[in-house]
């Protein structure tokens, strides 16, 4: 062994792919673990799918409204857990192991959070295949513009439930209190499994300010084909500012945490 | 290697005030010694470890750590140690070897440098079988060895251990020390670790700095130190605990006897000499009609020596609460 002469420079963009390539490791080594995740999604798609598709079927087709709803639940649910694992790393000492490097600080957080992306990619691209049969029919470009606004929907919740980890990191039980607490309520508020359009005044109020809301419109309109419309613009909106909340407020909490 | 000046840092309490966990500390270590922190929970040593490798920002005083300041030049101190902390280090979904790679490209390596560097560390440490393993299906020193790996990757100069043996069985914790000492002859490296082990102190470090409430009591070499607490401990045992207490008073008050303690049927002396002593006591307990049924002299143990500097027995260090710790520190102030 003998030691390195080479100099060393650092970029922020190679630290966060650094740190994006560890997060995904153990997704990539046992892509079982994504199956698990798709279990409650594809049971939603099978029982409750019929059940919308032959009642009030809003338009162009009952598929066409569901599945993209499935999408979006997907990234929520599958997405705000991931903070555990942090919390975890938090307890364990392997995040301390990655902070006592000369890793930039910024890309502890921002790698892990960008890394949501993929396997949120994939499960959705699972899920839209397997309602394929069922007689889904998705616009292929509108498709993977939806596919990408999911990912960046990704990106935000897994951000924001980094930096709940990161800020209750003396408390574990919090994290799960706050995910259980919040999780539903933004669910039925967006609109992605029930309608709302026939909900009273009061819900569809809280649905405008609800991110998901417009993301769900936005799928909607992508897998169909209607790409450049209001609601897509909308939807890209509400990801991105989700997005960029999540990894501000997830920077701060990691910097506060570690001073 | 290390030089720090004032090093203190105090944590908020719940009710408002300030804990001070490490105080002042000026500690200087050379370019190749292997020092041991010795204290009971709650000393302040991971506090002074996660300080001096830039986890923690000192409240008071500075630290030069491998040629760089620790606040202001925290990223240079970063690249040139290694750390094992107190927890454990790799991801548990995370392969042993892929943690390897991953931590050899933090440091600047290529793909194919981190690569190498991983299997020359899997085999320098015997975790080859071991390699594509998840570390959470690892034993504990098979981790603590990994762990030992990845504070290695960037060959530093300076190495820090946070209890790397706590939790360990008596074998496990040999073998890692074996691993230690031999990383040790061949690299020359610097090596900086706590424990609460003696033996480990006594065996693996030139240097012993005793840590207790934030504070260094001693500093010394093993010998040096258990010369301090001078003179022999001598155990003799009796018959039956009337003898026993018969025996402690008769000591007592010998010449060559500073202090003399019954416990059941044994009595232990402490004296100057061992072994111009033990024969006279056996002939002085004969005299009186007590018969010695067997005896012991003991040299000091850096155990001995903890317990005259700081009043805690190591080994019940246990016991020893850290929140106690702070509301007695004020009143341990003058006595340090
Ligand atoms: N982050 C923290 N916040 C508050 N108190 C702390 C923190 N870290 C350590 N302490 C306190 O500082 C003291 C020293 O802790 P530590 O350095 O971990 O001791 P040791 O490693 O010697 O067992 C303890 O009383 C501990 O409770
Ligand atoms: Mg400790």
């Amino acid at each position: 062994m003998t030691p390195d002469t080479a100099p060393r420079r650092r970029s922020v963009t190679g630290d966060v792919l650094i740190v994006m390539g560890r997060e995904l490791r153990p997704v990539v080594s046992d892509p079982f673990s994504l199956v698990v995740g798709l279990v409650q999604p594809v049971f939603f798609l099978v029982l409750f799918g019929p059940l919308v598709a032959t009642d009030a079927a809003p338009e162009p087709s009952p598929w066409a409204w569901f599945v993209p709803g499935i999408l979006v639940m997907i990234s929520l649910f599958g997405t705000a857990s991931t903070g555990s694992n942090l919390q975890y790393e938090l307890h364990s000492g392997s995040h301390e192991r990655l902070l006592v490097t000369p890793l930039t600080r910024s890309s502890l957080f921002v790698g892990r959070a960008l890394k949501e992306f993929v396997p949120l990619v994939a499960q959705a691209v699972v899920v839209v295949l397997a309602a394929v049969p069922f007689g889904f029919r998705p616009h292929v470009g509108g498709a993977v513009l939806g596919l990408l606004l999911l990912g960046v929907l990704g990106v935000g919740i897994g951000s924001l439930s980094y930096a709940l980890a990161i800020a209750v990191r003396e408390q574990d039980w919090v994290f799960w209190t706050v995910h259980q607490t919040v999780l539903f309520p933004l669910m039925i508020l967006s609109g992605m499994l029930l309608p709302l359009d026939d909900g009273p005044r009061w819900m569809r109020v809280l649905a405008q300010f609800n991110p998901l809301t417009h993301v769900v419109e936005a799928e909607r309109d992508l897998f169909a084909g209607h790409i450049a419309t209001q609601d897509t613009a909308l939807g890209l909106l509400a990801a991105t500012a989700t997005a960029l909340l999540g990894l501000f407020l997830g920077i701060r909490a990691l910097r506060a945490g570690t001073s | 290697m290390i030089s720090t000046d004032g090093l203190s840092r105090s944590f908020r309490t719940p009710d408002g005030g300030e804990f001070p966990a490490v105080r002042d500390i000026d500690l200087s270590v050379a370019r190749g010694e292997s020092v041991a922190v010795l204290g009971p929970n709650g000393a302040g040593k991971s506090t002074l470890m996660r300080m001096l490798s830039t986890l923690l920002p000192p409240t008071r005083g500075s630290a030069r750590v491998a040629g760089f300041d620790v606040s202001s030049q925290s990223r240079f101190v970063r690249e040139h140690i290694g750390y094992v902390g107190q927890g454990s280090g790799a991801g548990h979904h995370q392969r042993a070897v892929d943690e390897l790679v991953t931590q050899g490209r933090i440091h600047g390596l290529s793909r194919a440098a981190a690569r190498g560097r991983a299997a020359e560390l899997l085999s320098l440490l015997q975790l080859e079988p071991l390699a594509r393993r998840k570390t959470q299906a690892m034993s504990g020193g098979q981790r603590r060895r990994l762990d030992l790996a990845l504070g290695l990757v960037n060959l530093p100069p300076l190495l820090f251990l946070d209890e790397p043996t706590t939790g360990l069985d008596p074998q496990s914790r040999g073998h890692l020390w074996d691993h230690v000492v031999r990383i040790r002859q061949k690299t020359g490296m610097t090596i900086v670790f706590t424990t609460h082990y003696l033996e480990e102190a006594d065996h693996a470090a030139d240097r012993v700095v005793v840590v207790d409430r934030g504070r260094i009591v001693a500093d010394g070499p093993p010998e040096l130190l258990k010369q301090r607490s001078a003179g022999h401990t001598v155990t003799l045992a009796v018959p039956d605990p009337v003898a026993a207490r018969r025996l402690q008073a008769l000591l007592a008050t010998a010449d060559r006897v500073r202090a003399a303690t019954a416990h059941g049927t044994a009595v232990t002396a402490k004296v100057d000499d061992g072994r111009t002593a033990l024969p006279a006591l056996i002939t002085a307990a004969r005299d009186h009609g007590i018969d010695v049924v067997a005896a012991e002299t003991r040299t000091p143990t850096l155990d001995d020596v903890f317990l005259e500097l700081t009043g805690w027995s190591l080994r019940e260090a246990g016991a020893f609460s850290t929140g106690e710790a702070g509301q007695s520190s004020g009143a341990q102030e003058d006595s340090a």
